[in-house]
């Protein structure tokens, strides 16, 4: 046991000083797979930001219908309680709707400099759960037939094409992540193979003296390991400079919106994994190199 | 401790390199194989360490038949051996000690006792001294020992030498051929290829004969 573990520390150390003993080359494959890394990385992140900000809108099959000045609401309510597809109902007066406004992120200053209430009369509407867009809009048509009813917004409407999007976004994303994973595979296998033939010697003198195939094989997995290790951290690198890079800006622009918000960095499950999925991305070039070269 | 029965040992390409090959080198024993250029001396060499395997026939090393050993298990026979190779092997990108060093680092030695064995190695054969050099330093005779040194670092009770002298002017050569007899005097069984007749008649001992893959008697 002691001996197994001192021969991976000692193949872990020849990789190690083999890396050390190239550091241009080691610091260029790494940056080859960090930048690789760091574009679907950028990508996720973004998403991720993006998702978190329509989530803080509610998803419900939600309606607003605005009120003409002088529209009977008394009518209007009984009517769209007898409707089997209304599942809520709630009246917001001009009066209490220009208080909400004030109170929104972003808008106090906007509604300090009205001199007079531009509101109108609404009722909020929540359909029935589990309605589909097509249900919501034949109930908006509906709606707006009914008299002194100005307009009829379905809420949820962008909330679900934002939705929408992203999945395309992650979708893209995938498919970058798996192309670019592909890509870092033949890298390291390639960079193996330039090792295995320069250690050609080294290898054939090493079988001939006693060397198990294992023996020989385990540096250059810890090789592809630590190329893929080295290249994940410098991809946390590149993401964590672009986003330092970025949110000035972002936040300027927020603060403009009277909001605080910036882009969140990689949450650290996922930097984790990032990491950890770079390095076996390494192993797995490895891998095929070593099963195809060293025989 | 070696056992051939009726080895012969075809290339593809249908050249034959043994032919029919039958002797045994008991232990303790010291034998020189000679024969001309081409006569199948390598070959046979490298039969014992499974470089190579024969077309027919049995070889026998430490009770392990050669032509049925499972490919895992010809490393473990390798350390049990020392090899002396025709072209040396060595490696030019590290040092002597390291050179020496080598094999002791496929069985996992504790370091301290690598070191010691290593050191103990060149000083047999007088190269202590250069332990920091690299072998491009070295003349062709230190080279040779540099290479016993090698093959000898992990004690085995058997070495087999191809044309350990070759290239070397007489002083270097007797001096290689000293060193193999220190060996044997300890008890280790000796197997070295050369055509130097010279050399053979000089240290009178056991002589195996090859001519166009047959043993002559």
């Amino acid at each position: 046991m002691i001996g197994w573990l001192r021969q991976h520390r000692d193949a872990c150390a020849r990789a190690l000083g083999k890396l050390r003993a190239q550091r241009a080359a080691t610091l260029l494959n790494a940056l080859v797979i960090g930048v690789a890394l760091s574009l679907p990385a950028g990508g996720y992140v973004l998403l991720a930001n993006l998702q978190g900000v329509a989530q803080r809108f509610s998803f419900e099959p939600q309606l607003s219908m605005f009120l003409k000045p002088g529209a009977k609401r008394g009518e209007l309510e009984s009517r769209l309680r007898a409707d089997a597809r209304v599942a809520q109902l709630r009246f917001v007066s001009r009066e209490e709707a220009l208080k909400e406004l004030r109170e929104a992120e972003g808008l106090a200053d906007v509604v300090a400099a009205l001199e007079h209430n531009p509101l109108p009369d609404a009722f909020v509407l929540r359909a029935t759960t589990g309605s589909d867009a097509a249900t919501l809009e034949a109930l908006a048509t509906r709606l707006r037939a009914l008299p002194g009813v100005a307009q009829v917004q379905v809420d949820s409407a962008w909330a679900q094409r934002l939705g929408a999007l992203a999945n395309i976004g992650r979708l893209a994303l995938a498919a970058l992540a798996a192309l670019l994973a592909t890509g870092l595979v033949a890298v390291t296998f390639n960079t193996i193979r330039l090792q295995i033939l320069t250690q050609r010697d080294e290898i054939e003198v090493s079988q001939l003296l006693g060397a198990t195939d294992a023996f020989v094989r385990r540096p250059f997995f810890y090789l592809g390991l630590l190329q893929g290790l080295a290249g994940g951290v410098l991809a946390l690198g590149i993401l964590w400079g672009g986003l330092a890079i970025l949110n000035p800006g972002v936040r300027e622009l927020a603060q403009a919106y009277g909001s605080s918000f910036q882009l969140a960095f990689l949450s650290g499950t996922a930097a984790l994994a990032l990491v950890v999925f770079s390095a076996l991305l390494g192993w797995v070039g490895a891998l095929l190199s070593v099963s195809r070269y060293l025989r | 401790m070696i056992s051939f029965s009726a080895v012969s040992k075809r290339y593809p390409g249908g050249q034959d390199a043994l032919r029919g090959v039958s002797f045994a080198l008991e232990s303790g024993e010291f034998a020189f194989l000679t024969g001309h250029s081409g006569a199948g001396k390598s070959t046979l060499l490298k039969l014992i360490p499974a470089i190579e395997r024969p077309t027919s026939g049995s070889v026998v090393v430490n009770g392990q038949n050669i032509g049925a050993l499972r490919r895992s298990a010809v490393p473990y026979l390798r350390r049990n051996l020392g090899l002396v190779f025709q072209d040396q092997k060595l490696l030019f990108d590290r040092s002597v000690y390291d050179n020496v060093m080598l094999p002791l680092s496929f069985s996992g030695q504790r370091p301290r006792e690598a070191a010691r064995r290593a050191r103990a190695a060149l000083d047999k054969v007088g190269l202590l001294a250069r332990e920091r050099a690299n072998p491009v330093q070295l003349s062709g005779g230190e080279q040779q020992r540099l290479a016993i040194a090698r093959a000898v670092v992990n004690r085995p009770a058997l070495l087999v030498a191809d044309e350990p002298t070759a290239n070397l002017d007489a002083e270097s050569a007797a001096h290689i051929i000293d060193i193999f007899v220190s060996f044997h005097q300890v008890g280790v069984t000796l197997l070295i290829a050369t055509h130097d007749q010279a050399l053979i008649e000089r240290y009178g001992k056991r002589v195996l004969r090859l001519a166009e893959g047959k043993l002559a008697a």
